[in-house]
């Protein structure tokens, strides 16, 4: 008996713990970026000389790629060395690390994985508890194979009713964590359910359970289904079996009707600065950014193109499509999208993190705006401190590069449809 | 006399050390750096020993140790706030970078206040009065005492923090 995140933890471990035990667990995969493997390096070669189960461990280079600057590039080639030098498989450079690992089959209903991102508990999204650590941790784990844990508390989140247009999974998700605060779940599990959620593509549940640590939660869970059964064939790299929550007991649950929503625009400088579009249209933008690992899939780039076929963006906004991964990327071009989004005068990135961490690839300068559909809106995030990041959906983004201004996306969902 | 920086709720992790300054080879520079956006006096003029002491939900945001690193090398004592997001209580922890958690004393103190901090009881002294820090959880006193999750590794087992 327990919720999903006990569920996972007591089958892991092999007897029944609860919120509030602390617990070392074997863990299924251990995930690191280029900016964080250093530091893990340095830690695991201070407890051990080589990685305990190489194959358990993932490396993908995302959030600088290629490398902007000397110390970036002397950082990967460190990393590359060590990964020669223990002859580990499972390294790429071809998208955002949460979207290879999920695309690859390295993320299973009931794992328990640590990634060196906050980002790490998209892996929710199919019923496996990830989370997020720093590069000691990982070392740790790259060591022992292992992890401490404190078995966290759980808010059940739950959600009804169908989506009514141009309002999507990221209007729901800013919405909970406006509505929890983002520290209204520090320490805590996010569990996501009710029909809402059941109807979502995987995708979709993706963009939710990324978002759970903007509000501070250790993982975002969805329990795995037959879509997550269906989306695993021909990829999962080993067996699995499905965990469930029997009986839970929520510290609190919160309840959100889907067809309330409207689209949002979450406003600098943190996602509690919650808005309806009618509040804040007409502001001018910058820059638009369509990508990450939040909002970087083909359903994302899909919606923002039925907006942008045939139009062209703001010429004074700087309009940016990074797809999340290559595979992404290459479905994109047959397609068409990659064309419609070229078409429109939007310069199209190589998979990766993009400009979402401010290093490169659409920096911002003082005084700009932007509007992206990525998941942090902190001052300086994006380049200067004096800029202002605003977060939304693919579709408010899409049409705010259009006009240049942040744009209510329904008036040209319709006339498209 | 060590004094106090005050920061509200809320302060994150690209603050604490903006994305731009890592990775980098010399890692010490990057107390040069810490907080440099948020509070240009502080990097400016913090002294050795200085403490931070802030509201809610301290470090939240990306993982990045380096945060932990950045304030570790900018030299101030410890950080004391009502709380801490998650992943940087660990990071802090895990490099020993001393951490208090104190509710009250977030509303007696001043920026600039003179203060007084035993790590090794948890007793804070400012403008007259003595407040004491939660304690921290066994287990994470065990690291703590070993000087960092590395540390304690290097002469035991992982199963041994039990």
């Amino acid at each position: 008996m327990g919720t999903l995140a006990e569920e996972i933890f007591s089958k892991k471990v092999g007897r029944p713990v609860k919120a509030g035990e602390t617990v070392i667990v074997e863990l299924d995969r251990i995930m690191s970026h280029d900016t964080m493997t250093g530091l893990a390096i340095d830690a695991m070669e201070q407890i051990s000389d080589r990685p305990k189960i190489s194959d358990k461990i993932v490396i993908a280079f995302d959030h600088i790629v290629p490398p902007a600057n000397i110390e970036q590039a002397k950082a990967q080639r460190k990393i590359m060395d060590f990964i020669k030098k223990h002859d580990m498989k499972n390294f790429f450079q071809e998208g955002v690390c949460h979207q290879i690992m999920i695309e690859k089959g390295f993320v299973l209903p009931g794992n328990i994985i640590i990634g060196s991102d906050s980002h790490t508990c998209s892996y929710g999204a199919l019923g496996a508890f990830g989370t997020g650590m720093g590069s000691t941790d990982i070392g740790v784990g790259y060591a022992t194979g292992k992890a401490w844990f404190r078995i966290p508390e759980s808010i059940l989140v739950k959600v009804t009713g169908k989506f009514r247009k141009g309002v999507y999974a990221k209007d729901l998700i800013l919405k909970i964590i406006a509505t929890l605060g983002v520290d209204g779940a520090n320490y805590k599990s996010l569990e996501f359910t009710g029909d809402t959620i059941k109807n979502m593509s995987i995708p979709e549940r993706i963009t939710l359970s990324n978002m759970a640590i903007e509000a501070g939660a250790k993982a975002g869970l969805i329990k795995a289904d037959e879509k997550t059964v269906e989306f695993l064939k021909g990829r999962a790299v080993e067996d699995y079996t499905i965990v469930k929550a029997v009986d839970g007991k929520y510290e609190k649950i919160i309840e959100f009707k889907a067809d309330e929503l409207e689209p949002m625009v979450a406003c600098p400088h943190d996602l509690d600065n919650l808005k309806n579009i009618s509040e804040v249209q007409g502001l001018e933008i910058h820059e638009v950014f369509l990508g990450t690992c939040t909002n970087g899939r083909y359903e994302d780039f899909e919606i923002a193109a039925r907006i942008m076929k045939g139009k062209r963006v703001n010429r004074f906004t700087r309009t940016i499509v990074t797809p999340a991964s290559v595979s992404i990327f290459q479905t994109m071009m047959p397609s068409g999208l990659i064309k419609i989004f070229q078409d429109a005068g939007c310069i199209v990135t190589n998979p990766g993190c993009g400009p979402c961490l401010g290093r490169h690839a659409g920096v911002l300068a003082p005084g700009e705006r932007a509007i992206t559909t990525m998941n942090r809106n902190f001052r300086g995030r994006m380049g200067s401190p004096d800029a202002e990041i605003y977060i939304a959906s693919p579709a408010v983004c899409a049409a705010s590069a259009l006009t240049g201004k942040i744009t209510d996306p329904r008036g040209y969902l319709e006339k498209t449809r | 006399m060590p004094k106090v920086w005050k920061f509200d709720n809320n302060v994150n992790t690209d603050q604490v050390i903006p994305g731009r300054y890592y990775p980098r080879e010399k890692v010490e520079e990057l107390g040069d750096y810490c907080l440099c956006e948020l509070h240009p006096n502080f990097s400016k003029e913090k002294k050795e020993g200085d403490v931070i002491v802030a509201g809610n939900n301290f470090g939240c945001g990306s993982s990045r140790e380096y945060a932990a690193l950045a304030l570790r090398y900018s030299g101030v004592k410890c950080v004391i706030a009502r709380s801490f997001a998650r992943i940087f209580y660990r990071n802090c922890i895990n490099v020993g970078f001393p951490i208090l958690i104190c509710d009250e004393l977030f509303d007696n103190v001043q920026e600039g206040d003179e203060i007084e901090v035993e790590l090794e009881t948890g007793i804070i002294r400012t403008n007259g009065k003595e407040y004491r820090a939660t304690p921290l959880p066994e287990f994470v006193m065990k690291i703590k005492e070993a000087g960092g999750i590395v540390n304690f590794l290097k002469t035991h087992d992982i199963e041994e923090l039990k």
